[in-house]
């Protein structure tokens, strides 16, 4: 009740806070040389509002208030204190909390991160970002309030969905956030960089740093929710282009192209309208995401609200910005002529300028997916769903260019680099296509295009590794991203094209062999936890005279009734062994899934590099020129 | 000049993708109850104590009264009109079917063995979804049927008075 209360009413109070930076914003951006204290005092103040609404909302799921609506809803007095807690934010009420904490954290980060810049810039900055802010705060209080009272109290609630239990995706939403939120900074911040006309070298160097942290954030982000799909949902897969995945993937795209686009900004002055538009478009899409995950408009295992009330706002409010933003761009963005003239066809500049129309042309392929069956349906009723075989046939053939621009870019100098001594990287690509033959000469799978796919990731794979010894710690964040890349293709590749699946029907003390496995079902047992029974199996599985022990485990939670299949998965350095189990209707049989998945391990490493190559890049000193 | 013709058509484009999803949101599965619902949805339940499919057809089949009851056992007022259910339930012009909505299935048959049965069978609302096909706003909630018409419904818990007036009806 108390925890409710103090939560209801900071929330409130937060919001007034924005009336008073408003009023001294608009003030000090006439008047006075520097930035007046005051802001920042009171983006701190509100800062600390949302904080404080926030721990009680966090407060009330410790102590199961079940007086409290979205309490009730997802939780329940047996969950454990960490599911408790991270219940917090596994709904749609409080992740939208949660959105707006990570944007009051951000700006009075940036208030005072960038001290050095120009006042108006930052006042400005301020101002767009209190417009989201204030846009937030009003669709919280008023159609999606996290601290609505229910009366009769429920002595109980409604349990936290099982599938939803897991440290994986406990954590996924808060680091996913902040990549989307921290769009946010970006957006506010191109805004007034345009209306000031201030697109400059040293606005580059100082936004790159947000873009960088939006970017480590997103990415780990992804990871975790893919992690988790392949432990929890148990279909062996890691990425399903479910349309909620794409609305991820579609701002990492838009920012990956927009990191690049800095860079050259940062260096050589040009490709600022490139920027300023890639900043709109990656916020516009996380809150599209945003829009499409919570109005209901979507249907998918994400979806938290079925409500048209919220999905109006949120629309409406998207839209606004996007408006917004159009106007400012054509107003008062002057695009800087010199541009068309000065790339030279042999740069880095022109790879990058070239794998960037790669990368839009990823994000329209995502982009038309996911978006035109809710086209079709307004537009003549009909229902359909893009699966993977649309973005496999669209994507799979450009990727083939777009690694070779991206394992010759680097080879590149900036503005102008010649042909000479460039012997090697044509013997390197013949190499590459070699041992690419190698491998799938002996598979029956599609021969050119594989071979010149695998070829070319190996190429990337290679060109990387080379710049390893050749370059040492010179442009080490680019070169580990770029190498973790090549081994995020290789491993999806392989994991393609060497999973074996079985998928049988057993009962305890039968096995099933056939030329490549023997699997036998050894025993059940049953074991009674705190909000849940469990049922595990315990198989013995036999392949190459290596046996294996595997424990999958069916869990009937009690609050909500679910049955969830837990997978047993035992990973190797090269593959993973996958096996799940589900009860068959009123029958002694279950149904066992077996899967062999090769290289497992080296997607989730190759992303964790990647990332690891962006936080480098944040870190590290300007030794470079 | 080249660029308004592309900012207008960039702003046409914005404004065409606004409509369609704003269309697209009327087509979600919006809820409101219909207060003025008169026949009876069709459906198949699954039962609480009989473990067993029922079709609505072959609940509602006689000519008699019937009230369908929705309850919870973690819904407090279901508790409080409980009581009156089993006074009627003893009235052999009425039978009684109870919709349980949204509840644990042990704690549902804990809740019917401390008060006691007036229902002649329990239909499993689990998802809540039969509940919005019966145009409910929530628990507790009571509908007065006859030859398969909704006569009356009752919004919250059931008191006395409402008792005297189903009563009345059924007389």
């Amino acid at each position: 009740m108390i925890y409710s209360s103090i939560g209801y009413y900071s929330l409130i109070f937060g919001l007034t806070i924005s009336f008073p930076i408003f009023f001294f914003s608009i003030r000090n951006f006439k008047n006075e040389e520097t930035l007046d204290y005051k802001i920042i005092t009171f983006s701190f103040l509100q800062l600390f509002l949302v904080v404080l609404s926030f721990l009680g909302l966090i407060f009330s799921f410790i102590y199961s208030d079940f007086s409290n609506e979205t309490v009730f809803n997802n939780s329940h007095t047996t969950k454990p204190l960490f599911y408790k807690i991270s219940g917090t934010w596994g709904n749609h009420e409080g992740s939208l909390l949660l959105w707006l904490l990570v944007l009051t954290l951000f700006i009075f980060l940036f208030l005072i991160k960038s001290k050095y810049l120009l006042k108006k810039y930052r006042i400005l900055t301020v101002l767009f970002q209190q417009t989201i802010i204030i846009g937030f705060f009003v669709f919280l209080i008023k159609s999606s309030n996290p601290f609505n009272y229910i009366f009769p109290i429920p002595d109980e609630g409604l349990g936290l969905n099982p599938i939803l239990q897991d440290p994986a995706l406990a954590i996924h939403p808060p680091v996913l956030y902040l990549g989307y939120v921290g769009s946010s900074i970006i957006f506010s911040s191109v805004l007034a960089a345009t209306t000031l006309n201030y697109i400059s070298r040293t606005w580059a160097m100082h936004i790159k740093k947000w873009v960088l942290i939006s970017w480590v954030f997103l990415t780990l982000g992804i990871l975790l929710g893919s992690i988790w799909a392949y432990y929890e949902l148990g279909w062996g897969g890691f990425w399903f282009w479910d349309p909620v995945e794409n609305v991820s993937l579609m701002p990492w795209l838009a920012l990956t192209t927009l990191l690049h686009c800095i860079s050259v900004l940062e260096k050589r002055s040009i490709l600022s309208s490139w920027t300023i538009i890639l900043s709109i478009t990656t916020f516009t899409l996380s809150m599209c995401g945003t829009f499409l995950v919570r109005s209901g408009i979507l249907n998918s295992v994400h979806t938290f609200a079925n409500d048209p009330e919220r999905g109006l706002f949120i629309l409406t409010f998207l839209f606004v910005l996007i408006f917004i933003a159009l106007f400012i761009f054509f107003v008062f963005h002057k695009s800087d002529n010199k541009s068309s003239d000065s790339f030279f066809l042999l740069s880095k500049e022109t790879s990058i300028l070239i794998n960037n129309w790669f990368m839009m042309y990823f994000l329209s392929v995502v982009l038309i997916g996911t978006v035109y069956p809710i086209f079709l349906d307004v537009i003549s009723s009909q229902k359909i769903s893009v699966g993977p075989p649309f973005y496999h046939k669209l994507i799979i053939p450009f990727l083939i260019p777009f690694l070779i621009f991206m394992a010759l870019g680097p080879q590149l100098k900036w503005i102008k680099s010649g042909i000479e001594k460039k012997l090697h990287l044509v013997v390197l690509f013949i190499i590459s296509l070699l041992i690419s033959f190698f491998i799938v000469k002996n598979l029956e799978i599609n021969f050119l295009v594989n071979t010149v796919l695998i070829g070319s990731a190996f190429y990337l794979f290679f060109m990387t590794i080379r710049d390893f010894f050749l370059k040492g710690f010179k442009n080490i964040h680019q070169n580990l991203a770029h190498f973790g890349f090549s081994l995020l293709i290789l491993s999806i590749l392989f994991n393609n094209i060497f999973s074996k699946e079985l998928i049988i029907n057993l009962k305890v003390g039968e096995s099933f062999k056939n030329e490549r496995f023997k699997i036998s079902f050894n025993d059940l047992k049953r074991f009674e936890k705190k909000n849940y029974i469990s049922f595990k199996g315990n198989f013995s599985i036999i392949e190459n005279e290596i046996e294996d022990e595997l424990e999958p485990e069916l869990r009937v939670y009690n609050q909500p009734n679910i049955i969830t299949s837990e997978a047993d998965i035992k990973t190797t350095l090269f593959t993973d062994k996958f096996i799940t189990m589900n009860s068959v209707q009123n029958e002694k049989y279950f149904n066992i899934r077996y899967q062999v998945k090769p290289f497992m391990f080296w997607i989730w490493i190759s992303v964790l590099l990647i990332s690891l190559g962006g936080l480098i890049s944040l870190f590290k000193k300007k030794y470079e020129k | 000049m080249r660029n308004s013709i592309i900012y207008f058509l960039i702003v046409i484009f914005f404004i065409f993708v606004f409509v369609i999803f704003y269309k697209g949101l009327s087509n979600s599965n919006l809820y409101t109850p219909t207060t003025n619902k008169k026949s009876i949805p069709e459906f198949v339940s699954e039962t609480l104590i009989k473990k067993k499919s029922l079709n609505s057809k072959d609940i509602f089949n006689q000519k008699k009264f019937y009230l369908l009851n929705i309850w919870a056992s973690w819904c407090v007022p279901c508790k409080d009109e409980h009581p009156f259910l089993i006074n009627l339930s003893k009235n052999k012009k009425i039978e009684i079917i109870g919709l349980n909505y949204k509840d644990n299935l042990n704690n549902a048959e804990k809740f019917i063995n401390e008060l006691g049965n007036p229902y002649s069978t329990i239909l499993l609302d689990k998802e809540g979804i039969k509940a919005i096909e019966w145009g409910a706003f929530g628990v507790p909630e009571t509908f007065l049927i006859y030859e398969n018409k909704i006569i009356k419904r009752y919004i919250g818990p059931l008191n006395l008075q409402l008792v005297d007036e189903i009563k009345n009806y059924i007389k």
